[in-house]
């Protein structure tokens, strides 16, 4: 309801700006996208053209309000599911294998490819990898920092699983909820983030 | 064929400044189409530089360098006006020769 | 006096290109004046004004009677005006949809001829590559001003706008994503913030480019086809109106640039 009513407000916002009838762009995006877009194996025009909720209030040109963002991080946090066997380090080894591929759900990756992570891209997270990216926080000594209580380790796979839960509008994938990585690959991904023995926390 | 290419040579004080820029495929032999075949390996195997009629430049090329490769260099003894030639010779014989004014 | 062959070696290799230099725009700003002089961008400049010169296609004519938009002929600032509204049409068109036009409407190609092969692969030049490295080439040293006037052409901006902040797909990316923030990279790649706009002015006008990494140069379809597979978006057909709806809103951005291209990138 809450979100509905956001909707709402920024549509009476943007009524204000103009005072002629404006054409329904966001029609004409779709329309685009259908026609101009072509569909293979995972990637679907369907996918690209219905935003899930998440998709479609962090794709405005602005703010969100408190309380949007609120509802964001509430109805996400309840997607994650975390693991039945309540083992959460697997090998930080394929961690950082995990970390370094960058493949999966791209239009040139062959149907059916296992997925990455691709964290290098974006984190720091051990000192022997140099070619890292900046678009998220440094994880270098991330286990080491924040110790390895139960909580920590739910913390940790709720962001992996869908960092939507504690930032709303974050740039990073829901890699779980979205379903990028298996419940194993996020294991090794945590192993290489909290392990005591990964080269994260030496 | 081959294709010509670009020289520059200019007076900078004591020394002239050439700068070379070469149209050539450059394979290493070890590409692969995109019908999975292996490219034919196809590079440059020696390039000379000549001012006047003296080698300012002598090298051996081979697949480690570029597509279109780029080379620039310094040499003393150039005047205003004096010619430069360069010639490359590839794996398949093929050859070119172009010629520049110093200026 | 005795010659003496002080002998500097470029041989610039890929490998050492990408490691060296794609650090900071600082390293950026040294390698592009290592290679002043050293664009091979320029024999494709050459190329494509032969292509354009050469009658070719059916009709056995050449492009020089195509109306880029400054009337039959006019290469010389074109580029720096598209895309823009064509009332033969009555659509909006950037670069390379106008070329495909021309081809089809004076060579009398038809569309799958056309569009061939928008871009090089090993072993297989592509015609359309050097024709958009001449007709940009003609716009050098001129400022970026796209009009808005038309009211199809304020709403391919506007579409453009809405789809750089179109987040979607699998990983919920969007153009946004990685072009919203300043001092941003991936892996070592810096990102520009586009909605910055002095940083979207340095893109846009050097643009398209010859790709060391590829060997090529490369259109701003390419540069934008690459970005979007990125994203996990669908493949995008060549030369669709999305697509100049989006080239509509970057260009737009960079409005009053000194256009500089086609420019040498890793």
């Amino acid at each position: 309801m809450k979100k509905l009513m956001v909707l709402i407000a920024t549509i009476a916002a943007a009524g204000c700006s103009s005072s002629t009838v404006e054409k329904d762009y966001d029609a004409e995006v779709v329309r685009l996208i259908n026609s101009d877009f072509k569909s293979k194996g995972s990637v679907q025009i369907e996918k690209f053209v219905q935003q899930d909720e998440v998709q479609k209030l962090c794709s405005q040109d602005g703010e969100l309000s408190q309380d949007a963002l609120a509802s964001i991080r509430d109805s996400q946090m309840k997607t994650v599911k975390y693991p039945a066997d309540d083992q959460y380090l697997g090998d930080w080894e394929k961690g950082i294998k995990i970390a370094n591929n960058g493949k999966g759900g791209q239009f040139s990756d062959k149907p059916g490819s296992v997925s990455g992570g691709n964290c290098f891209g974006c984190h720091q997270i051990t000192k022997e990898e140099v070619a890292f990216g900046t678009m998220g926080p440094s994880l270098y000594q991330y286990g080491k920092l924040r110790g390895n209580s139960k909580e920590i380790y739910q913390y940790t796979w709720a962001k992996i699983y869908n960092a939507q839960a504690s930032i709303a509008c974050s740039n990073m994938p829901r890699f779980g909820h979205a379903g990028i990585l298996t419940e194993e690959q996020i294991k090794d991904l945590m192993a290489l983030l909290l392990d005591p023995e990964s080269p994260t926390n030496k | 064929m081959a294709k010509p290419m670009r020289i520059r040579a200019k007076l900078k004080g004591d020394h002239v400044e050439a700068k070379i820029l070469i149209q050539h495929d450059m394979e290493t032999g070890l590409r692969k189409g995109s019908d999975g075949a292996k490219i034919p390996a196809h590079f440059i195997k020696t390039l000379t530089v000549k001012y006047e009629d003296k080698v300012v430049l002598d090298t051996v090329m081979g697949i480690a360098v570029s597509k279109d490769p780029f080379l620039s260099f310094k040499f003393k003894g150039g005047e205003k006006g004096g010619k430069l030639t360069v010639t490359w010779v590839d794996n398949s014989g093929d050859t070119r020769t172009d010629t520049t004014a110093v200026k | 006096m005795r010659l003496i062959g002080q002998a500097i070696l470029l041989a610039l290799t890929m490998q050492l290109t990408v490691s060296a230099f794609a650090d900071d725009a600082e390293d950026n700003d040294i390698y592009a004046e290592f290679l002043e002089d050293g664009n091979p961008a320029e024999f494709s400049e050459i190329n494509g004004e032969e292509l354009w010169k050469t009658k070719a296609g059916p009709n056995n004519v050449s492009l020089e009677q195509c109306d880029l938009g400054k009337g039959p002929g006019v290469v010389e600032g074109a580029y720096v005006e598209l895309p823009r509204y064509f009332s033969d049409v009555n659509k909006v068109m950037d670069l390379e949809q106008r070329l495909i036009h021309c081809r089809m409407t004076l060579q009398g190609l038809t569309q799958e001829e056309a569009t061939k092969q928008p871009f090089s692969k090993p072993g297989k030049a592509s015609d359309i590559e050097p024709l958009v490295a001449y007709i940009t080439a003609a716009s050098k040293g001129m400022k970026m001003a796209v009009k808005l006037e038309h009211p199809m052409e304020k709403e391919a901006y506007e579409i453009g706008k809405k789809l750089f902040f179109h987040r979607a797909g699998s990983h919920d990316f969007g153009c946004v994503t990685c072009h919203s923030a300043d001092n941003k990279r991936i892996r070592l790649q810096n990102l520009p913030n586009l909605l910055d706009k002095k940083q979207a002015q340095k893109v846009y006008a050097t643009w398209p480019a010859y790709r060391l990494s590829q060997g090529e140069v490369r259109s701003m379809q390419h540069r934008l086809r690459s970005c979007i597979r990125q994203q996990r978006f669908p493949n995008p057909k060549y030369a669709s109106d999305a697509i100049t709806a989006l080239t509509m809103y970057l260009a737009k951005s960079a409005d009053g640039a000194v256009y500089a291209a086609p420019a040498i990138k890793r």
